[in-house]
């Protein structure tokens, strides 16, 4: 027995299908951020498991690039998450539903 | 059962199981190192496949850089479990049974994927000089661009985080 590339296929899914299940249940916006992340990186390994699987090399360079902008969108977010506890003191997304109204 | 197997398929299990475990406890801080982990299991499953660099480069930024802002951020705002909004049960349940539902839509989908034995393929693409080399000849114009994106990042991180004056703008007499 051996593993296969469906055996990666189906890691990274469950991956990305647990980074939405927290994205839904959890109300915290820097755990909502953190389960982004979480399916980011789950794209990642597959991507990653596709350039061993073709043997190419163009695959890890996206990863490399994803990482790059994922850096600089958690820098980018987290400022934003910091703002918007300064103004509200709250990191509860519930809060912010004045478009509601 | 070779080697191979037996590392595969513990990486998985830590990586799903701090994966729930980021998702499922209550402390902030505790998802954080747990996120951590589960990014020390993809870099685990990186090695495995020969790509090498990647592993170096997703330990020093995601697990080194990324998460300990994630740290810095959650103890700049001093929360834990006890201040921690929880939703109520019948949306958490709506939440897993939507990504359960979803996971099955995709595994349905990939279904009929071509199975290729992974373990096989040795290659050696996944080595810093290879990747370089492509890096600084084919991809030259991304890299170049992704400075820039980083750099506009920055500002605008400075540009959000900055405090408001003090004295805001005098409302013009009528």
């Amino acid at each position: 027995m051996n593993v296969n590339s469906t055996d990666y296929l189906v890691l990274s899914l469950l991956l990305f299908s647990i980074g939405i299940m927290g994205t839904l249940m959890r109300r915290n916006a820097i755990i909502i951020f953190m389960c982004i992340e979480l399916m980011l990186n789950s794209v990642n390994l597959l991507l990653v498991s596709f350039s061993k699987e073709f043997g190419d090399v163009n695959a890890q360079l996206f990863v490399f690039f994803i990482m790059v902008v994922a850096a600089a969108e958690v820098a980018v977010g987290l400022a934003v998450i910091v703002m918007m506890y300064r103004k509200v003191h709250s990191v509860d997304i519930n809060i912010l539903n004045r478009l509601k109204h | 059962m070779d080697i191979y197997d037996i590392l595969f398929w513990f990486l998985s299990v830590v990586a799903v199981g701090c994966a729930l475990g980021v998702i499922l406890s209550r402390n902030p801080i505790n998802s954080v190192l747990f996120l951590i982990l589960t990014f020390f299991a993809i870099s685990g499953h990186y090695v495995l496949m020969n790509a090498q660099f990647l592993a170096i480069v997703n330990v020093i930024v995601y697990a080194g850089a990324i998460m300990v802002l994630f740290l810095f951020v959650i103890m700049l705002m001093n929360l834990n479990a006890d201040v921690e909004p929880q939703k109520g049960h019948l949306v958490q349940f709506a939440g897993a049974l939507s990504g359960g539902v979803l996971f099955l839509v995709l595994l349905a989908a990939t279904k009929s994927a071509a199975s290729v034995n992974i373990v096989k393929q040795s290659t050696d693409i996944g080595l810093i000089t290879n990747l370089g080399k492509v890096l600084f000849t084919e991809y030259v114009l991304p890299f170049e661009i992704s400075s820039v994106l980083f750099l506009s990042a920055m500002i605008g991180a400075i540009v959000i985080g900055k405090k408001e004056p003090h004295h805001p703008i005098e409302k013009e007499p009528s």
